[in-house]
C-alpha cells in the first residue's frame, strides 16, 4: 500500500517539479531579459487565444490523470479484502482500545503478523479521532455514533507509529501508539497468551443476557428477524428500500432499532443507546457476523449454556 | 525624485482636511476608514504572529516543555482564528480594496459610506469579543470548531469565540455588499466592465463569496452554540446528530473563504505586474473570468477537507475531481501573469519583488494542492504538517505577499509619502527567504507522518522543527521591518508625486494623498486599462526613478 501511495507521490513531485521548473525559467528568463532599458518600451501584446486554450486544456488534462491514479489508490484502499482478519478499534480521549476477533486486547498497540490482511472496525467513545499509521501511508477518522473502516497489510517486520490526527482535546499529541508487526511465528506465540475467547463468543454471551435472544430466535418464529446468515446480505426494509446488512447497520440496529426496520416485524425493538459499550456493541456485531459463516448454527446452540456471571466479566471489563 | 509635484505648502487632502479623534471615528470617507482598518488589522496580526512565534517556540523541542498542553491548544486555535477572521479575511479587501475601488473605479466614495462605517464597528465589536475571550480564558477548538469536541467536550470559551466571529462575518458581508453594488453602479463615464482594473474583477468575485458564503459559517456556528447551550442535537450523535454535517457546514464556507483571502491578493499582484513591466496584461479577459471561475468552483469543492473524515468513496470522487477543476483557473493566472513579463521593460522595485515572491509562493502552494487533490494522496498527507505547509503557502506566501506588495505599491498614495527602498527591497528579500525556510521543512515532515496540533512529537522530527522555528524567527524580522519603515516614513519620508511609478489606473490621477472626494470633477475614461504604452510615449523613462 505504501508503495502504491509513494508511486503516485513521486509522479506528482516529477509533474509539479516540471511545472515549477517551467515557470520559474520562464519568469526568470523574462526578468533578466526585458528588464528594463533606456530607450527600450515594452512591446504591447494583447494575448492569445491558441496559448490560453493551450494552457487551460494541456493542465487539465494532466490533472485528470492524476485524479484517475488518486482515486484508483484511494479505492483500493477504502475496499478491505473479504478474508482479512478484524480488529475492533475503540477511540477515546485518549487512548486506542484495539479487539482482535480472537479476543485479544491491546491499548496504544496493535500486534499484527507480516503479509496478513488487517480490516479495522473503528467507533468512538466521545470525540472524533484519526487513526494514522504513515508507514502504512493509511488514516481514517474515527467517528462517534458509526462504524468506519479502514485496512493494511504490513509487508515488514517492526514497530511503527500510530497516531491520533483529529485534534481530540488536551492529551491529543499524547495520543499514540505502535504497530506491532511480527512474523507469523512470533505472532502465533503472541496470539496464544492471554485471550479471553473470541470477541463473537462475548458477543453471543451478551446476546443472551441482554435477552436479544428472546426475539431473534434461530428459527423464523420470533417476534424479531432470526440473524442467521444476516450478515453482508440485503435487507428489505419496513418502508420498502433495501440496504446490506454491513457492520454500520448491525450497529444502528442496537442503538437505534426504529431507524431502518426490517419489513414484516413490529416497531417493539427497545433502544440500546447508552446500555451497552462501544466494546459491547462491537462483541454483539461480531456475533451477528459470525452467524454468517459456516458452523454458526453450533454456535447458537451453545446459547443457553451460557451463565450470567461470565457475560458480565466480558461486558464489564474495559467498559468507558 | 526627477518628476515631482510637491507643492511647497501641503495641499489639502483627506488626511488633512479635518482633523480630531472624531473626525476619524465618525468619518464616511473610504480612505479613512481603510486606514482604521489598517490599524485594526495591524494589531491582529501582530496579537496572531505573537501566538505562532508561541507555538513555533513550543515545537524547537520533541518534548512539550515551554507551555502546557492546553496552552499549547489554546495557542493554535487562536493563532488560527485571529489570523484567519481578524486579519486575513479583512486584510487586502476592508484595506486596500476599500481605499482603492472608488478611485479605480472613478467615484467619489463607496456607494453605503455610512453601512462602510458600520462595517468597521461591526469589526471592532467582533475583535472585541475575540479579545475578551482571549483574554479571559481563550478556546482550544482549533479554528475549525469540530464537533462534537466543540459542542460537548471544550471546556474552553467555545460560545465566546463563536460569537465573536459570527459577528465579524456580518461586516465581511456588508463590506462585500458594498464593493458589488460599487462596482455595479458607480463606475464613471466610459469605465465599461472591460476597462476595470483586474484588482476590481478580482474583488467583485471576493464579493460574491463574501456575500454567499458567509452566512453559511454564521448559522453554522449558531448552531455550534445552540447545541452547547441548549443541547440541541444537531452534531453530537449522542443527542441524535451528525458530527459530518457540521464538517459540511463549516467547510461550504470555509474552502470558499480561502478566495476570500487570495483573490484580492492576485489582484493586487496583477496591477503591479502590468505596472513594472509597463504592459496591459497578457489576457486580460482570461484573467478577469477566471477570478469569477475561482469564485463559482470554489463553491463546489468544499468536501475535500473530508476524505478521510467517514463519506462515501463516490462523494469523495466528484469532489476531488471539482477540486481539479477549481486549479485551471489559478493556473491560467500564473501563465498569463507570466506572459505578461515577456517583451516587458522590468523593473525589480519592492512592489515588484513581492510580487515575484508571491508568484513563486503561490505556484509552489498552487502545486501541493493538486497533491491534496488526488485521493490516494491525501489519506497518507491529511491532517499532516503537509496540509499545515500547504495552506500557509497560499494564505502567508500568497495572500500576505500580495497584501505586502500591494501596501509598498499603493503606499505613496495613501500617506503621500515615499518609504527607504533599499530597505523595501531587503524586507522583500527576507520574507521569501524567511517564508521557505519556516514552511519548506513542514512539507516534509507532513509525508514523513507528523499530525498537526502536536504539542508534543517524536524526536525523529526535530532536525525539521528546528528549520522551521528558525525560520520562523527570519520571517518575524522580515513582517517587523515594513512596520518601521512604514512608520518612519509617515513622518520623515520624502513626499510623493501624484504617480510615483507612472502607472496606469484613475487612482494615480489623483493627488498624493488624495482629497476627501478624490477627484476634482468626476473623471471620464476613453482608455483601456493598462494602457502604458501611451503613459510610456507621454514621458517617456523620466518618472521612473524613485526613492
Amino acid at each position: 500500500m505504501a508503495g502504491n501511495v509513494d508511486a503516485l507521490f513521486i509522479f506528482l513531485l516529477i509533474v509539479s517539479g516540471m511545472m515549477t521548473l517551467l515557470i520559474f525559467t520562464a519568469v526568470v528568463y523574462f526578468a533578466a531579459r526585458y528588464r528594463n532599458r533606456k530607450g527600450v518600451l515594452a512591446e504591447q501584446i494583447e494575448g492569445s487565444i491558441p496559448l490560453e486554450l493551450t494552457w487551460t486544456i494541456i493542465p487539465f488534462g494532466v490533472f485528470l490523470v492524476i485524479f484517475f491514479w488518486g482515486a484508483v489508490v484511494y479505492f483500493h484502499s477504502r475496499t478491505p479484502p473479504r478474508d482479512a482478519a478484524e480488529v475492533y478499534v475503540v477511540a477515546k480521549q485518549w487512548m486506542w482500545k484495539l479487539e482482535h476477533a480472537e479476543g485479544q486486547r491491546e491499548i496504544n498497540e496493535l500486534h499484527v503478523p507480516v503479509g496478513r490482511d488487517v480490516k479495522l472496525i473503528m467507533s468512538s467513545q466521545d470525540v472524533i479521532h484519526s487513526f494514522f499509521v504513515p508507514a502504512f501511508r493509511m488514516k481514517q477518522d474515527v467517528v462517534p455514533g458509526r462504524y468506519t473502516v479502514a485496512w493494511f497489510r504490513a509487508t515488514k517486520a517492526g514497530t511503527y507509529h500510530l497516531f491520533c490526527t483529529q485534534y481530540c482535546g488536551s492529551q491529543h499529541s499524547g495520543m499514540i501508539g505502535d504497530i506491532v508487526v511480527q512474523e507469523p511465528a512470533q505472532y502465533e506465540a503472541w496470539m496464544n497468551g492471554g485471550s479471553t475467547g473470541p470477541l463473537s463468543a462475548t458477543g453471543e454471551k451478551l446476546f443472551s443476557e441482554l435477552g436479544c435472544v428472546t426475539c431473534h430466535r434461530m428459527d423464523s418464529g420470533g417476534r424479531g428477524p432470526s440473524l442467521q446468515g444476516v450478515f453482508g446480505k440485503p435487507v428489505t426494509l419496513a418502508d420498502g428500500r433495501t440496504v446490506t446488512a454491513d457492520e454500520n447497520y448491525l450497529r444502528q440496529c442496537i442503538l437505534d432499532p426504529g431507524a431502518q426496520r426490517v419489513k414484516g416485524f413490529q416497531p417493539i425493538m427497545p433502544t440500546f443507546q447508552g446500555l451497552v459499550s462501544e466494546e459491547q456493541v462491537n462483541a454483539l456485531v461480531a456475533y451477528v457476523k459470525s452467524l454468517a459463516q459456516p458452523g454458526a448454527a453450533g454456535a447458537a446452540t451453545r446459547t443457553a449454556a451460557v451463565t450470567a456471571p461470565d457475560g458480565a466479566r466480558a461486558a464489564g471489563s474495559q467498559g468507558q | 525624485m526627477a518628476k515631482t509635484t510637491v507643492q511647497p505648502v501641503e495641499r489639502e487632502n483627506y488626511l488633512n482636511k479635518h482633523y480630531g479623534i472624531g473626525s476619524w471615528l465618525f468619518t464616511t470617507d473610504h480612505k479613512r476608514i481603510a486606514l482604521l482598518y489598517l490599524l485594526s488589522i495591524t494589531f491582529f496580526f501582530f496579537i496572531g504572529g505573537f501566538y505562532a512565534l508561541l507555538i513555533r517556540l513550543e515545537l524547537l523541542t520533541p518534548a512539550g516543555d515551554i507551555v502546557l498542553a492546553d496552552t499549547y491548544n489554546k495557542l493554535f486555535t487562536m493563532h488560527g482564528q485571529v489570523m484567519v477572521f481578524f486579519f486575513l479575511i479583512p486584510s487586502i479587501p476592508a484595506v486596500l480594496g476599500n481605499f482603492l475601488i472608488p478611485m479605480m473605479v472613478g467615484a467619489k466614495d463607496l456607494a453605503f459610506p455610512r453601512i462602510n462605517l458600520l462595517s468597521w464597528y461591526i469589526y471592532i465589536i467582533a475583535g472585541a469579543m475575540m479579545m475578551h475571550c482571549m483574554l479571559t480564558g481563550g478556546v482550544d477548538t482549533g479554528w475549525t470548531f469540530y464537533t462534537p469536541f466543540s459542542t460537548a467536550f471544550s471546556n474552553t470559551k467555545v460560545i465566546e469565540a463563536g460569537l465573536a466571529i459570527f459577528v465579524a462575518g456580518f461586516s465581511s458581508i456588508l463590506t462585500g455588499l458594498n464593493f458589488v453594488v460599487t462596482i455595479h453602479r458607480m463606475r464613471a463615464p466610459g469605465m465599461t466592465w472591460g476597462r476595470l482594473p483586474l484588482f476590481v474583477w478580482a474583488h467583485y468575485a471576493t464579493s460574491i463569496i463574501q456575500i454567499l458564503g458567509t452566512p453559511v459559517i454564521a448559522i453554522t456556528l449558531v448552531l455550534v452554540v445552540a447545541e452547547r447551550a441548549l443541547h440541541l442535537g444537531i452534531f453530537d450523535p449522542k443527542l441524535g446528530g451528525d458530527p459530518l454535517l457540521f464538517q459540511h457546514l463549516f467547510w461550504f464556507y470555509s474552502h470558499p473563504a480561502v478566495y476570500i483571502m487570495i483573490l484580492p491578493s492576485m489582484g493586487v499582484v496583477t496591477e503591479i505586474i502590468a505596472c513594472f513591466s509597463r504592459k496591459r496584461i497578457f489576457g486580460y479577459t482570461f484573467v478577469a473570468l477566471s477570478s469569477i471561475a475561482i469564485a463559482v468552483f470554489g463553491f463546489l469543492v468544499w468536501a475535500h477537507h473530508m476524505f478521510v473524515a467517514g463519506i462515501s468513496v463516490y462523494a469523495a470522487l466528484i469532489f476531488s475531481l471539482l477540486s481539479y477543476a477549481v486549479a485551471v483557473p489559478s493556473a491560467i493566472k500564473v501563465f498569463n501573469w507570466t506572459a505578461t513579463l515577456y517583451k516587458g521593460s522590468i523593473r525589480y522595485d519592492a512592489p515588484m519583488l513581492y510580487a515575484f515572491g508571491f508568484l513563486g509562493l503561490f505556484t509552489m502552494g498552487g502545486l501541493t494542492g493538486l497533491f491534496l487533490a488526488a485521493l490516494g494522496i491525501d489519506m497518507h498527507v491529511h491532517d499532516t504538517y503537509f496540509v499545515i505547509a500547504h495552506f500557509h503557502y497560499i494564505m502567508v506566501g500568497g495572500a500576505l505577499m500580495g497584501y505586502l506588495g500591494g501596501m509598498h505599491f499603493w503606499w505613496p498614495k495613501i500617506t503621500g509619502k515615499l518609504y527607504p527602498e533599499g530597505w523595501a527591497r531587503l524586507a522583500a528579500l527576507i520574507v521569501f527567504l524567511g517564508f521557505n525556510l519556516t514552511f519548506f521543512p513542514q512539507f516534509i515532515l507532513g509525508y514523513l507522518g507528523m499530525p498537526r496540533r502536536m504539542y508534543a512529537y517524536p524526536p525523529e522530527f526535530q532536525v525539521l522543527n528546528v528549520l522551521s522555528t528558525a525560520g520562523a524567527t527570519v520571517l518575524g524580522v522580515g513582517y517587523l521591518l515594513p512596520m518601521i519603515y512604514f512608520l518612519w516614513s509617515m513622518r520623515y519620508g520624502k513626499p510623493a508625486a501624484d504617480n510615483p511609478w507612472n502607472a496606469a489606473g484613475l487612482e494615480w490621477k489623483t493627488q498624493s494623498p488624495p482629497t476627501t472626494f478624490n477627484f476634482d470633477q468626476e473623471p471620464v475614461v476613453t482608455w483601456e486599462a493598462y494602457n502604458y504604452d501611451e503613459l510610456d510615449a507621454r514621458q517617456p523613462q523620466e518618472a521612473h526613478v524613485v526613492g
